[in-house]
Parts: C-alpha cells; sequence; structure tokens
C-alpha cells in the first residue's frame, strides 16, 4: 500500500471527520455521512474515494446499498514504523496525561 | 442485526495459497501471531486459537463455518468459557482475493455483543495482526511480539 496516499487522504480536516464518525458507527451509508455532515454529496463521495484508494476505508455491498467502515491498518502499520513496542507503553502513558490535563482533543 | 461490525483489509504482495497456509498451518501461525490456530478445516469441525507458549493455552474456539482454500475461510469466534452457547459466538470471514500481483485479505468480524470484552480486544487485536502477517509474508520477518 502506497504510504504517500495514506498521509494525503489524513490531511483533509473533512476527510478526518468522516474516519472519526465511522470510528463511532460502522458500516454507514453514503445517505447516513451526508446527513451528519454539513457537506454535498458530491464532496462526502469525493473524501469516501479518496480514503478507499488509501485504504483507509473498507467497503461492503448489502444489496443496493455500500457500507462503509473505518480501516485502522495502514494507520498501524505506520505506527509500526515508526514506534517501537517498548517506547510504546511509555507514549501511552504520556497521552493519559495529556489528555487528563487538557481533555480530549480533536483536529 | 445483519451488519458486519469491523472489516479489516490489507494489501499483501503474496499468493492466495501462501495467505491461506499462514491463517490454518499452526507452525506457521505461531510465527507472526504467537497463537496456533489448530483444526482439521472441514465445515463443521471445531477450532482452536492457542498460545503458542504457556503449554498451548486454548484462547478461543469456535466451528468452521465455511472452507474454501485459498480463497474463503469462515469461522466462529468465542471465549472457551462460552463454548456451549453458540448464539453468543461472534463470526468472522477472511476472504482471499488475488489482485494483479498482490493479494486482497479482508477480514470480517461481525455478530459481536456490543460492549463486550471481545469486541475490545479484537478492535486492537485485528490491525496488529494483520500488519504482522503482512510483515512475515513479504519479508520472513513478522512484527515482533504483538503481546
Amino acid at each position: 500500500m502506497d504510504m504517500d496516499k495514506v498521509f494525503k487522504a489524513l490531511a483533509s480536516p473533512a476527510r478526518r471527520r468522516l474516519l472519526d464518525s465511522l470510528r463511532v458507527r460502522s458500516g454507514q451509508t453514503l445517505a447516513q455521512l451526508c446527513a451528519r455532515h454539513d457537506m454535498t454529496r458530491q464532496a462526502v463521495t469525493q473524501h469516501l474515494e479518496r480514503l478507499e484508494e488509501a485504504n483507509l476505508v473498507a467497503t461492503v455491498r448489502r444489496g443496493r446499498e455500500k457500507l462503509h467502515y473505518l480501516n485502522p491498518v495502514p494507520i498501524h502499520e505506520i505506527s509500526e514504523r515508526w514506534i517501537s513496542k517498548y517506547e510504546r507503553q511509555r507514549l501511552d502513558a504520556l497521552r493519559r496525561l495529556k489528555k487528563k490535563l487538557e481533555g480530549e482533543e480533536h483536529g | 442485526m445483519d451488519k458486519p461490525e469491523f472489516v479489516y483489509v490489507t494489501y499483501i504482495s503474496t499468493t492466495p495459497e501462501k495467505v491461506w497456509k499462514a491463517l490454518v498451518d499452526p507452525p506457521t501461525t505461531a510465527q507472526y501471531w504467537q497463537h496456533e490456530n489448530v483444526s482439521d478445516w472441514r465445515p463443521g469441525s471445531k477450532w482452536e486459537h492457542r498460545r503458542s507458549e504457556e503449554a498451548g493455552k486454548v484462547v478461543l474456539v469456535g466451528k468452521v463455518v465455511e472452507s474454501d482454500p485459498p480463497r474463503r475461510l469462515v469461522l466462529t469466534w468465542a471465549e472457551p468459557a462460552d463454548a456451549a452457547r453458540e448464539e453468543t459466538h461472534s463470526r468472522v470471514t477472511f476472504e482471499i482475493e488475488p489482485i494483479g500481483d498482490v493479494v486482497r485479505l479482508t477480514v470480517t468480524h461481525d455478530r459481536l455483543e456490543p460492549g463486550s470484552k471481545m469486541l475490545e480486544s479484537i478492535r486492537e487485536g485485528w490491525p496488529k495482526v494483520l500488519s504482522s502477517l503482512k510483515s512475515f509474508l513479504e519479508t520472513g520477518r513478522p512484527l515482533p511480539k504483538l503481546w
């Protein structure tokens, strides 16, 4: 999988919000995603295409509907590339501290 | 609920036969998963997921629902304590599709109980297992110990 595509897909706040939405509710249709985001149907469709090309979104057909799922595997591969297992525990502790002091952040 | 709960996809530069072997051959699963998947892989048979260490402690059990090598494997998936309560078992579908010179492996895990421990552990587990499988098949080296 092309890592450039993953980073380019993640560079857009709108696409990150679509991934956030799929993390909370997996298996949404295009219509459901449009209803939850202040974007045109065309914009959501294009963002989903970019996310699917980057393998960040997986889709399943159910009859006439196409359901969308967050696929975290490429993000895990990125984290494996730069973070070792032993660093991970300390990074988790740092993240918990930051979260406690600042509250949950979005971006 | 008929919708799959989680769908994981990874593209691996290998053959469908090697992906299949990596799912069903205990010495191979041990190398990248640190667990062995043990069964005769016939529909209706039981399967077990055993730790490679700790004397092969059984941590997951289930039945083989469909087995179509090297394309499609469907298993039920449960904790050993729930083995007899088949109506509570979750379900895992592996689909192996060649696309050009790579293989697309799709893992769908559904019929999960909302809020269950199983749901939390598979969300953490599948990305690790699939990244390690990809690394193992492409480079011969799995990721460092997953658990």
